[in-house]
């Protein structure tokens, strides 16, 4: 079982050493990375392209790492208790599998996305310990222990909003994802637009990264950004040369999809403010 | 193997675990990243390196271990090469295509080529490059590196010269992560979580057990009840002296300050400088055009607030004591009278001091300062703040 990217998704050689490593030795994989980098991606396309089934389980702040294994809902069982309904008999009844149990309970191999770890409480990581280094947990309630028919692959990300514990990260691969350098934004650019025009694909990216490179930017734009600002150029079939600048206009034609901060496009205006009075 | 590897990256400060190390080990048995050397340095990498902000530090050692393995010595070469015939065969047989295997006869077999190369390692000692016959590089010589003989051996080529210009670790393009989000906060998040006062808010989602049980006895039958979910309720407000000798203290600050933003959901913030006077202010660009008057915020923020100054409390003694002694305009109340307004006012109050405590004694502001809030003075480390909480939760209306 290898992974080595799709044809919609391009994985450098980092990072398909990293995902193809956590496969390997069954532990999970963390990854880290600017907002828009493909991160939650990833998981998606690593399933597709082992033809894997993908667990999604996305964290909130309200998150607890028991509702990933299971909960069991008292309240309802004493309710039908009352009714004298025959389902209280079975307290599995009562039981509901969590996202983790799920994907423990697979029959074949599954991809499990923990997604935004960083959202939940700041002890939530240190709760899973035990579950994601054995693969298994226990159910206080029928005295089961459930354990991973099939190891799944596990890939948790974050966007870096809190710290995650030692303890945490000693079980994990990591990986952090760069923001792609201009050759592999190209081809990514080329896989989602496959008939874009060399010229207006150069251009554009060479203006998009001369505004990622603007010290003080309080949001870089990211590839999907970069991806939606094409999609918009080629909807409004603009060429090269309409991406032009002067000291009037220092942003590209439809910059909004790029910049969406409202001090980023001060800033810029600033710029030009300066740049107009240098002549 | 590798262990020095290990103990360097300990000695530099990354902090890698031999279980991790172990992990690593396991890991290079993988087949997939075997006899590459990028693949090998990515995998340690992912194996061993858990925070980008260390990635950088890994590289320079990595970089530096992996370069004193690729200075072979001739004589190692010379030892090396006397290989067992079978396994050489076996190689062979392995590795080289029918066309190449040809081209090896062509120069009398494998074993004459190794014979010759002996040989000629032994009658050449000193640096050689270009030419036809010698050992050394750029040449079309069957021996030695960067070459274009198809027949040749390579020695001593760490990279091929057709590919790429410098290796991966020596970009070291993870360097900006050194420190730029340097938000170590989990210390602080942990000790302030300590800070709170549970209030049930919210709909009523939670089993209240208690009242289900006597509601059922009450009744005979079962009756459930549920009430508010508990919630940290704890009020804070927060006190920032900027600029200034503040300047120096500017990351720690912002630790605490992205630490107490994550922990508490009633946070409020406002900004000082160096004492506090008639007015404060939220937006530090915008501080002469929207300002607060210190009066409104005692009137806004009732006694339930915990109070915290972070500031070094370091200033001429004037600035506290005299009116009229602030620095940056003619305060008519001194701003000890102001602090004291503001302790009075909200019981519950601490002073966090960025200073290392062993140095407070220099500095006669802060003695003043700590003896307004009579020593409920702690420093801005993991453990001070520990000890703030301890304050807090002790004082205070509740």
């Amino acid at each position: 079982m290898e992974f080595s990217g799709t044809k919609d998704y391009i994985s450098t050689l980092d990072l398909t050493v990293a995902v193809n490593a956590s496969i390997a030795l069954e532990k999970p994989l963390l990854v880290k990375g600017e907002p828009g980098t493909g991160k939650t991606e990833l998981a998606r396309q690593i399933a597709k392209s082992l033809n894997l089934e993908i667990i999604e389980w996305s964290i909130k702040s309200t998150t607890k790492a028991q509702q990933g294994l299971y909960e069991y809902d008292a309240v309802s069982r004493l309710r039908d208790s009352q009714l004298g309904d025959e389902r209280i008999k079975d307290i599995g009844n009562y039981i509901k599998r969590g996202k983790i149990w799920d994907s423990f309970n697979s029959k074949k191999k599954s991809v499990l996305l923990i997604d935004e770890i960083d959202k939940a409480d700041i002890e939530f990581p240190n709760d899973l310990l035990q579950e994601l280094d054995k693969m298994e947990f226990y159910v206080y309630e029928t005295g089961q222990v459930i354990k991973a028919k099939n190891r799944p692959i596990v890939i948790i990300t974050s966007n870096n909003e809190k710290e995650l514990p030692e303890a945490f990260l000693r079980r994990c691969f990591f990986h952090y994802i760069q923001f792609p350098d201009i050759d592999t934004l190209k081809k990514i650019v080329k896989v989602h637009f496959p008939d874009i025009k060399k010229n207006l694909l150069e251009s554009a990216l060479k203006k998009f990264f001369q505004i990622r490179d603007v010290p003080g930017l309080k949001k870089k734009p990211s590839t999907s950004e970069a991806l939606d600002w094409i999609k918009l150029l080629l909807v409004e079939d603009l060429d090269a040369s309409d991406l032009k600048l002067n000291s009037e206009n220092i942003l590209p034609k439809l910059y909004g999809a790029l910049i969406k901060n409202e001090q980023d496009i001060q800033l810029f205006d600033q710029i030009a403010f300066m740049s107009r009075s240098d002549i | 193997m590798f262990l020095d590897f290990f103990t360097k990256l300990k000695d530099s400060k990354i902090p890698v675990s031999l279980n991790e190390f172990l992990i690593f080990l396991d890991a290079l048995k993988i087949d997939y990243v075997q006899f590459d050397v990028d693949k090998f340095y990515y995998l340690a990498r992912t194996c061993l390196v858990k925070d980008e902000r260390l990635i950088d530090n890994f590289d320079l050692v990595f970089s530096k271990y992996f370069e004193s393995i690729e200075k072979i010595e001739l004589d190692d070469i010379l030892k090396s090469l006397e290989i067992p015939k079978n396994w050489v065969n076996k190689l062979i047989d392995k590795y080289f295509t029918e066309e190449e295997k040809e081209k090896i006869k062509s120069l009398g077999g494998f074993e004459k080529l190794i014979e010759t190369l002996k040989k000629r390692l032994k009658e050449q000692k000193k640096r050689h490059q270009g030419g036809n016959k010698w050992i050394g590089t750029s040449g079309t010589s069957s021996f030695g590196a960067y070459g274009y003989n198809p027949e040749g051996i390579r020695i001593g080529q760490d990279r091929s010269i057709h590919r790429k210009a410098i290796k991966v670790w020596d970009k070291r393009s993870f360097k900006d992560f050194d420190d730029t989000i340097n938000l170590d906060n989990r210390g602080f998040q942990v000790a302030l979580k300590k800070l709170r006062q549970w209030a049930r808010t919210g709909i009523n989602e939670e089993l209240d057990i208690d009242g289900t049980v006597k509601d059922t006895a009450k009744n005979g039958y079962l009756n459930i009840k549920t009430q508010k979910e508990r919630e940290n309720s704890i009020k804070i407000l927060l006190f920032l002296d900027v600029g200034g000798s503040m300047d120096d203290h500017i990351k720690k600050i912002e630790r605490l300050f992205s630490a107490a933003k994550n922990v508490f959901k009633n946070l409020t913030y406002f900004y000082f400088h160096n004492c506090l006077y008639e007015y404060v202010w939220k937006r530090n660009s915008r501080r002469w055009q929207e300002r607060f008057s210190t009066n409104e915020i005692f009137r806004t923020y009732s006694k339930e607030y915990k109070c915290i100054f972070v500031g070094d409390a370091s200033m001429s003694p004037y600035e506290i004591i005299m009116p009229g002694g602030g620095n940056e305009h003619f305060n008519e109340d001194p701003g000890k009278v102001w602090l004291e307004r503001a302790i009075n006012h909200w019981p519950s109050n601490i002073w966090i001091n960025p200073v290392a405590e062993q140095n407070w004694n220099f500095t006669h502001s802060i003695g003043l300062i700590k003896e307004i809030f009579n020593n409920r003075m702690v420093p801005l480390s993991a453990h001070g703040i520990d000890e703030g909480t301890k304050i807090l939760t002790k004082t205070g209306v509740n």
